[in-house]
């Protein structure tokens, strides 16, 4: 609308002074300018996403084209593909791909169990508030909830020593290592399944398991031939969702793994904080472009599913 | 909208109509009682209709025949076998709900397919039974859509080809027109009584549509708080009701202060017979039909004086309603070439046509 | 097809007994008399001492830096985003997948990927509004999107705000009227929603803050992790109850609504 009275602004000039000559020739632009001002209400969004977000993106996935000194040069890109690197990002993507997946599973049962519950009930908004919560719940604190639940000095742990004389870590301490993180990260990935999943799984229609009774069919025929396969495109979904989300944890691992970089947003900090990692000066961006493209890909996957998930859901 | 005519029909050797009978069957939800004590005897090949207003019944008698949902006491007899413990899956019956209730993730022959793929018929003739039910309800061609893509109408055909393909004895159909659009829901109610009636299968249908149940059914139950108020053809229902609930529920009527004298109702003046059980005499409330009522003269015999209060145009006839000198709006139903204004003058006759009554306090 | 009981409370006993551990074992910790092996209240004590608000200088400063950061960042949220949603509601329709689209992007571009584009950003800003930690808010608003704008939208979508605001104006109200008599009326619920967990967000941010060398209560909690770990799992727990307060108050606060139209 506001789009198409600005050419008309041009001939709406001429046009008004030959057929009004007493007209003000400010008018057509005066209405022009409250066209344009409506757009103007969108700007301090515009100006503060620009600022903040595209901005600081675009710098993060281009600057590792380029070095120190400004010149363009592939050699950060290169460095993605050394073996430190490639091993982090495969340590990365074994942390976030288990822990996606456990987290699927434990998150899809606890779902199960609460169909059926009354959504306004006691039960209910308590584990949704709860789930929000320990979805929110990374970083520090969580570092710290772990290190007092099942830490060297935890009662856990030597409890477990002294009547079992089982010493959880007796080869090394790996909860401040990427085995550690397996657990740590599950305790905000089952919470995130269960706030993503738990409307999928309540928008099996009634309707299907009883047609499928009339038509002859078992509780297992439901399950594997009717709900499973309508569930899946949200399950996997979810799935992907969980991904990302433990790709791209950092607070977590910072707070808990003391030495070395073993996934990508340490080596990213590792790259921020000294200036040069593998000899390169930019790393830092051409990791984040590294995380970016994989973070894309999942999050295009996830927006696939879940368009097929509303078709279907009706 | 032209009837769609079907390309093939299936045979009606086997699937043929069910004798279905409900003896004394009782659903009780907590303190409430939603059936009490149902008795229905249905002819093999019959199409019953069970109508009512909302909370009635209709639907829990229809849900304890599936199997859905449990009976506390009583029988469900199907060709003589009491079913009642029989798990849903178990009982040979065909169901269509009022609606969502198409496989998502499935094309629409892949629906279809789904009782035959329970019972274990091989591939090619599921995917030949399939395609036939599919032709019978006019939808041959959209074998390969899935749900969402088709209108509610055409999902509803599809529902009745699923539930039909595997021949069951007997076909339920919980309120399935309910959800569409007026013109759909006339055109599916034809299509639902011609197959029905050319697979010779007994059906039950659940509407609180009386218009609809009227004119698709052999007989028609009307329920009240779990019970059936009365059970008859629809003609019977009209003009015989049993008491003044199905008088009001079953058609138009226009609620008229009488009295009951000797067994008969005087309204106005003119007497007219009682139905339903006999009444003491004193003041009631008298039912009476728009096309029991005439415009008459002013010398007419029984002519009451009336003036016109609302009148609108019905396509086929008039209906007109009129204010009588006690206050009571009376409807009347009348050519269309009297038309009469707001405000107007005239005099209305009561055809010695039954009417029922109930007592006024 | 719901499940029994028995399973049902199988399923959620042995999760929530898994999931409540760890909430346990920091609250067993922080009465931990350290060496002895016994318990003892002085870890809690020990901050009301007169000696604490010395000892403990930074992780206060993290605290009130962190709170002024939630404030700030709500205030964007609701001057900068809220404004910007009922516009695009109201008057761009076609703009809504644009906006959806600008306010999932943070999902996608993790804090740890931003920052490193945001070290240059902030170098700016520090010489146009000073090294002060409420400029941080800035980043923060732009984590807090994807959440604050689900929680208004669900709110725009369930109300219908268009047919709201034509009633308005055929019956005269001028547009700063509606917006103040008719829409942000019917808003509440998701404009406090949005702020609540905007600031639940906002409390528990360590990345950007970190990275771009600031103090909040996480980098403090950290920091003082390493030196006093009674008080920083004392905090952490305190900082897990406020979360779970604000959390639950929304759920409370959409219930109400609920409830409110059903009777």
């Amino acid at each position: 609308m506001t789009v198409a009275n600005a050419p008309v602004l041009v001939s709406g000039v001429a046009q008004a002074s030959a057929q009004h000559p007493i007209t003000e020739p400010a008018r057509p632009s005066r209405r022009a300018l409250r066209g344009l001002a409506k757009y103007a209400g969108l700007a301090p969004f515009a100006v503060y996403v620009v600022i903040f977000l595209a901005i600081p993106t675009v710098l993060a996935i281009v600057t590792g084209f380029f070095t120190e000194d400004g010149s363009f040069t592939l050699s950060n890109i290169a460095g993605l593909f050394e073996p430190l690197v490639l091993t982090t990002f495969a340590s990365s993507f074994w942390v976030s791909a288990i822990t996606a997946i456990i987290g699927a599973v434990v998150g899809a049962l606890v779902c199960y169990a609460l169909l059926g519950t009354r959504a306004g009930g006691a039960l209910r908004s308590f584990i949704d508030s709860a789930s929000s919560v320990l979805a929110q719940f990374g970083g520090v604190m969580l570092a710290f909830a772990f290190i007092a639940a099942i830490g060297s000095q935890s009662l856990l742990v030597l409890w477990l020593k002294d009547s079992f004389g089982l010493d959880i870590y007796g080869e090394g301490v790996w909860l401040y290592q990427p085995a550690g993180l397996l657990v740590v990260y599950t305790y905000f990935q089952v919470p995130l399944m269960i706030i993503t999943f738990l409307p999928a799984l309540e928008g099996l229609k009634s309707q299907w398991a009883e047609a499928n009774a009339t038509l002859g069919g078992t509780r297992f025929t439901y399950w594997t031939k009717i709900a499973f396969p309508v569930l899946a495109p949200s399950f996997f979904g979810s799935l992907l969702l969980l991904f990302a989300n433990a790709f791209s944890s950092y607070a977590t691992a910072a707070a808990l793994v003391s030495q070395g970089s073993p996934i990508v947003p340490l080596q990213i900090r590792a790259a921020l904080v000294s200036e040069t990692v593998l000899g390169r000066e930019n790393m830092a961006g051409a990791l984040a472009l590294g995380m970016v493209v994989v973070m894309v890909i999942v999050m295009w996957g996830y927006s696939v599913l879940q368009g097929r998930t509303s078709r279907w859901q009706k | 909208m032209t009837l769609t005519a079907p390309t093939r029909t299936m045979s009606a050797e086997s699937g043929s109509g069910a004798t279905v009978e409900l003896r004394g069957v009782v659903k009780n939800y907590g303190s409430m009682q939603a059936l009490s004590s149902i008795d229905l005897v249905m002819e093999p090949g019959e199409f019953i209709a069970l109508l009512g207003p909302s909370g009635c019944g209709k639907t829990t008698a229809l849900r304890a025949l599936s199997g859905l949902e449990t009976i506390d006491s009583g029988s469900i007899l199907i060709d003589g076998v009491d079913v009642a413990s029989t798990p849903t899956n178990k009982r040979d019956i065909g169901m269509v709900f009022q609606s969502y209730s198409l496989f998502p993730h499935m094309t629409v022959i892949e629906n279809v397919e789904f009782g035959l793929r329970m019972r274990k018929v091989p591939k090619a003739e599921r995917r030949e039974r399939a395609t036939e039910a599919l032709e019978m309800v006019g939808l041959g061609a959209h074998g390969a859509r899935f749900a969402h893509q088709l209108s509610g109408g055409q999902q509803q055909r599809v529902a009745l080809a699923r539930a039909l393909v595997t021949r069951p004895r007997v076909l339920l159909l919980d309120e399935p027109l309910s959800a569409l659009d007026a013109k759909v829901r006339v055109q599916l109610r034809e299509e639902i009584r011609r197959i029905t009636r050319d697979l010779g299968i007994t059906t039950v249908f659940v509407t609180h549509d009386q218009e609809e149940a009227l004119a698709v059914a052999d007989r028609v139950a009307v329920m009240r708080a779990g019970r059936i108020e009365q059970i008859g053809t629809p003609r019977e229902l009209y003009a015989t009701p049993v008491n003044p609930f199905v008088a009001d529920f079953v058609g138009l009527t226009s609620r008229i202060p009488g009295e009951v004298v000797d067994g008969e109702v005087v309204v106005f003046g003119t007497h007219l017979p009682l139905l339903g059980e006999p009444q003491a005499d004193g003041p009631v409330v008298a039912l009476i039909r728009p096309e029991d009522v005439a415009l008459a003269t002013e010398d007419a015999e029984g002519a009451i004086p009336a003036s016109v209060f609302a009148s609108s145009f019905l396509g086929s006839l008039r209906r007109t309603e009129f204010l009588l000198p006690d206050g009571s709006i009376i409807a009347v139903q009348h050519d269309v070439n009297d038309a009469p204004e707001v405000g107007d003058a005239a005099f209305l006759r009561l055809r010695k046509a039954p009417v029922a009554a109930s007592p006024r306090a | 097809m719901k499940p029994s009981n028995l399973t049902r409370w199988i399923i959620l006993g042995i999760v929530g007994v898994v999931f409540a551990f760890p909430i346990f074992a920091m609250i067993e910790f922080t009465f931990r008399d350290g060496l002895s092996g016994g318990h003892t209240l002085d870890h809690w004590t020990g901050l009301f001492t007169e000696d604490a608000a010395r000892t403990y200088r930074n992780l206060f400063t993290g605290i009130g830096n962190s709170l002024l950061l939630a404030v700030v960042t709500v205030g964007i949220v609701l001057i900068v985003l809220l404004p910007t949603m009922i516009l695009v509601h109201l008057q761009f329709p076609r703009l809504k997948r644009v906006l959806e689209f600008i306010c999932i992007i943070p999902i996608t571009v993790p804090a740890i990927v931003l920052v490193v584009g945001l070290a240059p950003v902030y170098s700016v800003v520090v010489q146009v509004a000073g090294g002060s930690i409420w400029t941080l808010a800035f980043a923060y608003g732009i984590t807090v999107l994807p959440y604050a704008y689900r929680a208004i939208q669900a709110n725009l979508d369930a109300v219908d705000m268009i047919t709201l605001s034509e009633a308005g104006r055929t019956l005269n109200a001028n547009w700063g009227r509606i917006l103040w008599h008719v829409l942000l009326p019917n808003l509440k619920r998701g404009v406090l929603a949005a702020s609540f967990i905007s600031v639940a967000v906002v409390l528990g941010e360590f990345t950007i803050a970190s990275l771009l060398n600031r103090v909040n209560l996480q980098t403090a909690l950290l920091q003082i992790g390493s030196s006093d770990p009674y008080v920083a799992i004392i905090f952490a727990l305190l900082a897990l109850l406020f979360a779970f307060v604000l959390l639950l108050s929304i759920g409370r606060i959409g219930q109400a609504r609920r409830t409110g139209s059903d009777s």
